[in-house]
Order: C-alpha cells, then sequence, then structure tokens
C-alpha cells in the first residue's frame, strides 16, 4: 500500500489544499509542516498556473501572486524536498498538464520520485487523455488521481476501475470555490463507485464549513478544502499560519467525528 | 489519424465536468451534420440569411497597381454580420437547437464572433451570452452595443490580460458551470475535440466555393490562397478543399504586433512552442515554465496565444506556410486596400493584404492568388484613425 492510499486508512482523510508560492514559498514550507501536526492526512500543493480553467477567483488569484512572486516549477520540487526531510505528510502536486508538458513529462516525474512527491492531479487531463502523463507516473511511482464529476453519469464506471490511490468527486457543477449548498448529487457519485471498487472517494469543490465537511464524511472517505483556506491566506498574508492551523484542526474534528459511520 | 487528432495535436485536454457534453455534442453532430432536416434548413439560412455565396471578386486595380500575380479576394466581409464567422455560428447554433439545448454562450475578440453569437440567437430565440476581455470591450465598443441591441448579455472579462484567451478560459468555466441546457459556440478551429472539426466543417464552404468561382472565372485552380491566422478558422475554411491539391500554396499570416523581435505579437506557429491549453495539443506563446505567455496584435481578432490544432499540423508537415505581419503593415495594407479597390478590410484580414502587396509582384502575371477577405473593417476604423494619430468624434 502507498502512502495515499494508507492516508484513508481506518480514518477520514481531510486534505487541505494550498497554492505553491502564496503568499511565499518559505510560508507554503511552514504551513505544509504546521498543517500536517493539526491533522491534514494528505497535502494538495498547487503548482500556479497562468490559465487555470478548473479554478475560481479565489485559487486563481492566489495562482496569480504566486507567479508574480517569481514561483517556478524547480523551486516548488526544491520546497518540498525540504518539507520531506522533516514531515512525512503525503503530498500531492496539483496542476495543469501544460506547466508538466513544458517542463519535460519525464524529467518532471523523475524529479518528483526524488523531491518525494506521492501523487498529481491534473483537473484539464480527463481519463481519455490521462496516457499523457500515466506511463511516467507509473515509472517513477507517483500515483495519477482520477476526478469524476456529477455530469459524469457513466463514466464514473470506467473512470473508477481504473482510479489510484482516491477519487477526486467534484462535489457540484462549475469551477472550484466556497458553495452555500451542495447538493445530494455526490452522494449518488460515491454510491456509483463503491459498486465497482473499494478506491477512497474523497469529495471537493465548495467544501468550507465543518458542518458541510462532517456531512460529506459520513459517506466519503475524506474531504479537500481548497478556496476557503487560501481565502484566509488570502486575509492574512505571510501572517497567515496560526490561522490556517486553527481552520485546519476544526475542519479535521468535523470529520474524524464520523469515523466509524 | 487518431479521433480528434491533426498528427500529433488536437485531443480532448478538458476538466472531467465537461467530457460529457462534448462527447453530447460529437454523437449530435454526427448524427445531423448529413440530416436532410437539417442541411436543409443550415443552407436555407446559409443562403438567405447570411448571403452565400460570398462573391469571388477580381481585384482588377491592386493587380495592376503590384504588377504580379491575379488577385481575387474572396468576400466574406459581405456576408451578414460582416465577416466569416457567421458560417459557423448558423451551423452551431442550429446544431445546438437541435440538441434541445435553450441557451448559447460564446467568447470574442474583436467582438465579430459575438455579434454573430448574438445574431443567431436572437434568429432562434435562444438566451446568449457573450465573454470578452475588458481590453477588448474598450477597442470595439461598437461591437458590445451591436451584441447587446441583439439581445445578448455581454460579460466583461477582468481576469489575466483581459483578452481573447482569458474569455475563452471564462466561457470555459460558464460553460462547466450550467452545461445542461448551454451549448458553447466555440469561434475557432481550436479548443477540445470535437470543435476544431466542426468549426472546420461549417467554414470549409469558403474553400468549396473559392474552387467553384475560380474553375468558372479562370478555368483552373489558384495558386496561391492566403488568409489571416488568429485561431485559424478562416484560413482552414479557405485552405481545406485544396489541401490535396500541391499545386496550390497555403499560406497563414500570423499577427506580428510590433515586431517578432519583440514580447508584443501573437505569432504562434512562427516563435511559439507545442503545448497542451484550451483542450487541445498544438503551439502556443508560452515561457519555459508553460505559463501561457500575453501576447499583442492591434487586432482583438489576431491577438490569441495559441492556434487551431489543424494548423498545426499542417506547419510540421509543410502542407502550409505561416509568414508574420507587423501591425504597420497590416494598417499599410488597411489603407492600400480601401483606396485602391474602395473595400475597408478588417484589421485581421489587412494582414493577408499586406502579405499579398508583398508576394504578388514576386509572381508572374499568368500566377492566380486568392485572399481570404475574413470580415470587413467598420469595426476598426476608430481604432486605425487613433493608430494614425487622427481624433475623429464617434
Amino acid at each position: 500500500m502507498n502512502k495515499i492510499s494508507g492516508a484513508f486508512l481506518n480514518r477520514k482523510a481531510f486534505i487541505p489544499f494550498i497554492t505553491s508560492g502564496d503568499p511565499s514559498l518559505e510560508v507554503t514550507e511552514q504551513l505544509v509542516i504546521k498543517m500536517a501536526e493539526a491533522g491534514a492526512d494528505l497535502i494538495e500543493l498547487g503548482i500556479p498556473f497562468s490559465d487555470p480553467v478548473a479554478e475560481g477567483e479565489v485559487i486563481q488569484n492566489a495562482s496569480m501572486r504566486a507567479l508574480a512572486g517569481g514561483v517556478t516549477v524547480d523551486k516548488i520540487f526544491d520546497m518540498v524536498g525540504r518539507i520531506r526531510s522533516k514531515c512525512p505528510v503525503p503530498l500531492i502536486l496539483m496542476t495543469y498538464v501544460n506547466p508538466v508538458f513544458a517542463y519535460g513529462t519525464e524529467k518532471f516525474f523523475k524529479n518528483c520520485k526524488e523531491a518525494g512527491v506521492d501523487g498529481i492531479i491534473v483537473p484539464d487531463l480527463p481519463y481519455e487523455e490521462k496516457g499523457e502523463l500515466t506511463p511516467f507516473c507509473s515509472e517513477y511511482g507517483i500515483t495519477f488521481i482520477s476526478m469524476i464529476a456529477p455530469t459524469s453519469g457513466s463514466r464514473i464506471r470506467m473512470i473508477a476501475k481504473e482510479a489510484e490511490g482516491f477519487l477526486y468527486c467534484v462535489s457540484s457543477m462549475g469551477v472550484t470555490g466556497v458553495r452555500e449548498h451542495i447538493g445530494d448529487e455526490v452522494n449518488k457519485m460515491v454510491e456509483i463507485v463503491r459498486s465497482v471498487t473499494d478506491i477512497p472517494c474523497a469529495v471537493g469543490f465548495g467544501v468550507s464549513t465543518p458542518e458541510q465537511a462532517a456531512r460529506l464524511a459520513a459517506f466519503a472517505d475524506g474531504v479537500i478544502v481548497g478556496s476557503a483556506i487560501v481565502k484566509i491566506i488570502e486575509k492574512y498574508g505571510p501572517d497567515c499560519i496560526p490561522y490556517v492551523v486553527e481552520y485546519v484542526r476544526m475542519m479535521k474534528n468535523a470529520v474524524k467525528n464520523c469515523e466509524g459511520l | 489519424m487518431a479521433k480528434g487528432r491533426f498528427g500529433i495535436y488536437g485531443g480532448q485536454y478538458i476538466p472531467e465536468t465537461l467530457m460529457n457534453a462534448v462527447i453530447e455534442l460529437e454523437e449530435a453532430y454526427n448524427r445531423f451534420k448529413d440530416d436532410p432536416q437539417f442541411r436543409k434548413e443550415l443552407d436555407y439560412l446559409m443562403i438567405n440569411y447570411a448571403g452565400r455565396p460570398s462573391p469571388l471578386y477580381f481585384a482588377k486595380k491592386m493587380t495592376e497597381n503590384l504588377g504580379g500575380a491575379k488577385i481575387y479576394l474572396k468576400r466574406e466581409d459581405l456576408n451578414h454580420t460582416g465577416s466569416h464567422k457567421i458560417n459557423n455560428v448558423l451551423g452551431q447554433v442550429l446544431l445546438a437547437k437541435y440538441m434541445g439545448k435553450t441557451r448559447v454562450i460564446a467568447e470574442t475578440g474583436a467582438g465579430q464572433h459575438g455579434v454573430a453569437t448574438a445574431t443567431a440567437a436572437a434568429l432562434m430565440g435562444m438566451e446568449c451570452e457573450i465573454f470578452m476581455g475588458k481590453e477588448d470591450t474598450e477597442r470595439q465598443a461598437l461591437n458590445v452595443y451591436r451584441m447587446k441591441l441583439l439581445g445578448a448579455k455581454v460579460n466583461v472579462v477582468t481576469t489575466g490580460t483581459q483578452t481573447l484567451k482569458d474569455a475563452v478560459n471564462e466561457t470555459l468555466k460558464e460553460w462547466s458551470r450550467r452545461v445542461h441546457d448551454t451549448h458553447y459556440v466555440l469561434g475557432s478551429v481550436m479548443g477540445p475535440h470535437p470543435f476544431p472539426t466542426i468549426v472546420r466543417d461549417f467554414q470549409k464552404i469558403i474553400g468549396c466555393e473559392v474552387r467553384k468561382q475560380i474553375l468558372e472565372a479562370e478555368g483552373r485552380l489558384p495558386d496561391v490562397l492566403i488568409a489571416c491566422v488568429g485561431g485559424g478558422s478562416n484560413a482552414i475554411g479557405l485552405f481545406y478543399d485544396f489541401i490535396d491539391e500541391p499545386n496550390v500554396r497555403l499560406i497563414g499570416c500570423e499577427a506580428a504586433g510590433r515586431g517578432l523581435h519583440t514580447k508584443k505579437h501573437a505569432a504562434t506557429l512562427n516563435t511559439g512552442k507545442v503545448g497542451i491549453f484550451h483542450g487541445m495539443k498544438s503551439y502556443f506563446c508560452q515561457d519555459e515554465y508553460g505559463q501561457i505567455a500575453p501576447v499583442y496584435s492591434i487586432s482583438a481578432g489576431l491577438d490569441y496565444p495559441g492556434v487551431g490544432p489543424e494548423h498545426a499540423w499542417l506547419h510540421d508537415t509543410g502542407r502550409a506556410e505561416y509568414v508574420a505581419v507587423t501591425d504597420d503593415e497590416a494598417v499599410e495594407a488597411f489603407e492600400y486596400l480601401s483606396r485602391t479597390e474602395g473595400i475597408i478590410p478588417a484589421i485581421e484580414s489587412a494582414h493577408a493584404v499586406a502579405y499579398a502587396i508583398k508576394l504578388a509582384p514576386k509572381l508572374g502575371r499568368d500566377k492566380i492568388m486568392v485572399i481570404g477577405l475574413s470580415g470587413r473593417g467598420d469595426k476598426d476604423v476608430a481604432a486605425i484613425a487613433r493608430y494614425r494619430g487622427v481624433e475623429i468624434d464617434e
């Protein structure tokens, strides 16, 4: 069992997302370590992209801030390497396919392995195109995380059968960002997945409150939160760490209370 | 060639939320493209609403003045709404209607695609929203007003470079929010499969007509076809019927803006690298880390950092040539065609005219050249005046 699957073993996972380099790589490094201490089971690190078509305004703005600060893929690998020497939390890179392709796909995954990255999420690489990266993922032992959406319908079974690590279940239509209401579509998606495989299902997009997290964790295996955390980082800038830590602890508790359900 | 691929280019690099929508679109297109009722309705609209076939005009004065190849202009500027965009839009909006969609959304740069989409939506009684970069709404204010007159909602895009690239991003995002009743009328031969194929099929009427018209006029095929290339829909429309005619040179003109030696241009095939963006593998202007570059052209319609995947393939195989034309050259050609033939071209099309002005004198008088005049220049008159430092009261 790899580290990603292990993060779901006998527990409901809380998975925070932050954008690397927002507000700076030094703060990102500290945030990862402190979020892991506060209970984060897996951490998603965004590699900023100029044109993130799956992101709402909050994460898009974080990408712009990070890029303006001079973040590059090389600097992110260096940071992951430093984190790895201090903290064992599984790390997943979240980015778009072009930054990987432009960097050189083989070099990218070789560096992932050397730095200690565990998995990758690429929202603009659907099932039909995943062959662009998966041979390299296999070669270097990096888990390719697949996504399913409320519109996936009959595709869910096809995607779930080949999925590794966990399935990223997009809670609702549209882009990332806080939602007041998350519908019941996601329950049905998870049910379909359960009928074909026992891969863990983590729900993301729109989750921000402990109540939402608890409700989702009651039937899913994990909850992913991005925009709500990035908003805290946006608000407090370099002083964000204690506020993010407090939020992660609160959300982890909400998710944890569902364990054994 | 793999489905949806032109060599290695094309594909479907989009979020999972949109995958079923493009699959549904492909199925609907395959079902209706040869459906007699669909063809009958579309043909009627093309002839009686859009004004097809567009004329192939022999530019006698230009030919005499340049002293080389015989020059013909394919007059897409005479179509309803003033550009080639209407060909694709009538096809796609009718298809959307057949699919049971009630709402269309579209991106626009210069506004021509937005105006065409708003027009077709009004005609077919569909709700319409257009996404346009803030910078483009300022330089094409008249087209913004036209879209509103036609009943469309215009969303001003303030993210990123506030131009066409960002308008595409926002339209894709909006599509992922509301995909059940909405069709995205993509405006060029770009984006995820099946869009590059669908748009090319609706635009290939340009070249099919040229073949027939030039055979009538000259009794033979042309030697050279020239068209401007942003995403590349009018160029592929002109070229497509001639790809298997090796004696016909195909030349696409990209925007060199203030020069290829500067960063102020949008010459993707001349300066870009292979990448994956906006749903397709193609060439893009980008930095070493794959961040999409801000691009520039005097022409809002060519101000795009990528190019359709079929052009990428034609470029790699050497079947088509892609040259770069500067703002200065395009403005001079804009004025030249206006004075010489009494035709004010779109600044996009003026890029093709500019290259024809360079090339025609080098060719013999026995050669025939067809320039794709993709649109009319009404929308650009104020911008040209500004460029020349002339104050006009609109």
